[in-house]
């Protein structure tokens, strides 16, 4: 008996549709120059505080995003796709950005997302993305809530977990010469659940050391003035002050210490002079010597592309290197961790790309660091001070670039 | 409790408070005179400081003498303003102005931002950080000069209102709108003027605000809330209210941030300003106006 095959109409197109289908995966596999050029790009989404409170932050977040998806660019995309970023403004609001991360998830079907400035908008941001099983490697959300609500989608790219970055400090201190160690401290601090724990741990940290508390006060972030505050650290007398401050506030108790003639041994604060020149410009460039801040990342680092990123930097967006915010190396850091952890998955899934984030050790401008289960990482922040003119490591010794300022000079010495 | 803190407070409170009232004057005499909530009056102080600023950091014009440039472009800004946005609001002044304002504010902001940048700045002059000890106390010249510039512009206003033909219209105009129409008075005119001298007010306010504070486009939102509580303890529409609010209200912060904590001391603003509106509606100095 004969017998004859017949696939039918039906048949006919389902081998079509398969046979370009192979095609079009043959053509993927393919990859190359030509691949790359064919493929769809890679849209990252991102909500960026370009007004409100945070708009420094952002301005300097939003830089560094652009110049990480041009270099990336230049040099063939990742996995052959190009990448393109798509940037909304939060206002530095708490339910603008969860309205952003929305659209951008459910309605732009972004690829991937990146984090905004601060673990404000963080913890929320972060809630949507879990929700839609997206990865979110974020540049400054690291206090402790951002950590403990059991995502695992959740990475902060800096070197330490933001909450511990004073307790630098705390270890330069404590190093010091016993006859040379503070015997008192003052402690002022945003009422913010960044700052205010940041200040907490170094506060337990010299109390347990034996380093009297005398002053010791926690305030809103929007007053009208920083000066009560500042007066009465001013008249405690303390030997060191530690300041949970962000610009506004380190500059406004900065020049009250100044009005008031009171200059302590050391001060540290948790953010202010690591702004560059807004710092420098804001309380004037002989003052800032012997004033130190927790650092993640500096220009003058020698770490993993630090000083193209740098270079690229400062061409792009004129100033200098000394005038970078400390926000555009964690930002950019972002970028890197990203694109090494899709790389790496081989794959623009993000469920792939969330266990490589689990997985691998990155390395960043800001060095190289692994997170674990909650996605604190694993580096350290190095200690910060203005020296000459200029930001300088000053702890730990192993990568200090300069003998520390201590006591602190007198205010008005350059 | 330390007297020599207390009392640093109590002065800084005052001399601050001073500053405030200035702040305060214009957006209490554009709800007088017009029955609009301006919530952008902060942005246009913010923009008074980005003058006063631009004008220091380019052409080293020290702030009090730019005063005499940023004034009066402050105050042909603020009467451009209200003939294009507020002039045409005829009904529900006070509810639709807010939103008019509010859009205001944001336009002042977003061109503010495109021009000048987010990032913070301060007018440093080189005497921002002098000041001088009376009883262990130390003044600082900035709010010294500050309370005294603010004292003055509105002792300035006082007389305006108090003894030139313009002042009687606008408190005519204060008292009763229609009626004041109906007797004559230019009430477009007077209205497009008094948010004139409000911006210009707004303006020097913005002046000592920048030599004070760190600042970008975005700082009004800050700032709009406490000009608001001010005037509302002084009379919503008096701008001798508005001053005095202003010394009570940041003396009261100040004085209750180094005696109990900051935190409390903006709990407790807001308690006296839930008292004061149940004992007295009309605030400190509230003016009672005759509706037609």
């Amino acid at each position: 008996m004969k017998q004859t095959f017949c696939i039918g109409r039906t048949g006919a197109a389902a081998l079509v549709i398969s046979a370009l289908m192979v095609g079009l995966s043959l053509s993927v596999v393919g990859g190359g120059a030509s691949g790359a050029a064919s493929k769809s790009p890679i849209t990252i989404g991102v909500s960026i505080s370009e007004t409100g409170d945070f708009s420094p932050d952002g301005a300097a977040d939003m830089n560094a995003y652009s110049l990480w998806a041009q270099l990336v660019n230049d040099s063939g995309g990742i996995l052959g796709h190009k990448v393109q970023m798509k940037f909304v403004n939060d206002a530095s609001s708490t339910s603008q950005v969860v309205t952003n991360y929305t659209t951008l998830l459910s309605k732009d079907h972004v690829n991937f997302v990146f984090g905004p400035f601060s673990s404000l908008l963080t913890i929320p941001a972060s809630e949507i993305a879990a929700r839609y099983g997206y990865a979110f490697v974020e540049p400054s959300g690291g206090s402790q809530a951002v950590f403990n609500r059991g995502l695992k989608n959740v990475f902060e790219a800096e070197p330490q977990a933001g909450y511990q970055d004073m307790l630098s400090f705390g270890d330069w201190v404590l190093g010091l010469p016993k006859s040379e160690r503070p015997k008192t401290a003052a402690y002022a601090t945003e009422d913010d659940p960044f700052i205010g724990p940041e200040v907490a741990a170094l506060q337990a940290k010299f109390e347990a050391a034996g380093i009297k508390t005398v002053y010791n006060k926690t305030y809103p972030i929007e007053l009208p003035s920083y000066a009560p505050i500042a007066l009465g650290v001013a008249q405690s007398k303390a030997q060191v002050v530690v300041l949970g401050t962000n610009l506004p506030d380190a500059t406004a108790f900065t020049q009250t210490f100044i009005q008031q003639k009171y200059n302590p041994l050391a001060i540290d604060y948790a953010s202010g002079p690591d702004q560059g020149t807004p710092w420098v410009k804001a309380v004037g460039a002989k003052n800032v010597a012997g004033t130190t801040v927790p650092l993640g990342w500096l220009p003058t680092l020698s770490t993993y592309q630090n000083k193209a990123f740098v270079a690229a930097y400062v061409k792009k967006y004129g100033g200098n290197a000394a005038a970078m915010s400390t926000d555009a190396g964690e930002a950019y850091s972002v970028g890197q961790v990203m694109a090494q952890a899709i790389t790496a998955a081989g794959s623009l899934s993000n469920t792939k790309v969330i266990a490589e984030l689990h997985k691998l050790t990155f390395k960043t401008v800001q060095g190289s660091f692994a997170f674990n289960k909650q996605g604190i990482p694993n580096g350290h922040v190095v200690l910060g001070q203005w020296v000459n003119g200029s930001l300088q490591i000053i702890y730990p010794p192993a990568v200090a670039t300069v003998k520390a300022l201590f006591p602190k000079p007198a205010w008005g010495t350059k | 409790m330390n007297g020599g803190l207390l009392l640093g407070a109590s002065v800084l409170g005052l001399l601050l408070g001073g500053i405030y009232g200035l702040m305060a004057s214009g957006l209490a005499l554009t709800f007088g005179v017009m029955r609009v909530i301006n919530v952008g009056h902060s942005a246009l102080v913010i923009a008074g400081a980005y003058m006063s600023y631009e004008l220091f950091a380019h052409l080293h014009i020290d702030p009090f003498v730019s005063l005499v440039i940023t004034m009066p472009v402050m105050f042909l800004i603020g009467m451009g303003l209200e003939m294009a946005f507020l002039q045409h609001l005829r009904e529900d002044r006070e509810q639709f102005s807010v939103l008019v304002t509010w859009a205001i504010a944001l336009g002042v902001e977003g061109v503010l931002g495109y021009f000048c940048g987010t990032d913070l700045v301060q007018i440093s002059t080189n005497y921002a950080n002098s000041s001088f000890s009376i009883g262990g106390v130390q003044i600082v010249y900035i709010y010294l000069y500050g309370f005294l510039l603010g004292a003055l512009l509105m002792g300035l206003l006082a007389l305006l209102l108090r003894r030139t033909t313009f002042g009687w219209s606008l408190r005519a105009t204060v008292l009763n709108r229609q009626a004041a129409q109906l007797i004559g008075i230019d009430v477009a005119k007077v209205s497009a003027i008094a948010f004139g001298i409000a911006a210009a007010m707004a303006a020097a306010g913005g002046a000592l605000y920048g030599m004070l504070n760190t600042f970008n486009p975005g700082s009004w939102y800050d700032l709009i809330g406490d000009l608001l509580i001010i005037i509302v303890l002084g009379g919503f529409s008096s701008v001798r209210g508005a001053f005095i609010a202003s010394l009570v209200v940041i003396m009261f912060q100040e004085i209750l941030s180094v005696i109990i904590s900051p935190t409390w001391a903006d709990w407790s603003f807001f308690m006296l300003l839930a008292i004061v509106l149940i004992v007295r509606p009309s605030g400190f100095f509230g003016v009672k106006t005759r509706e037609a």
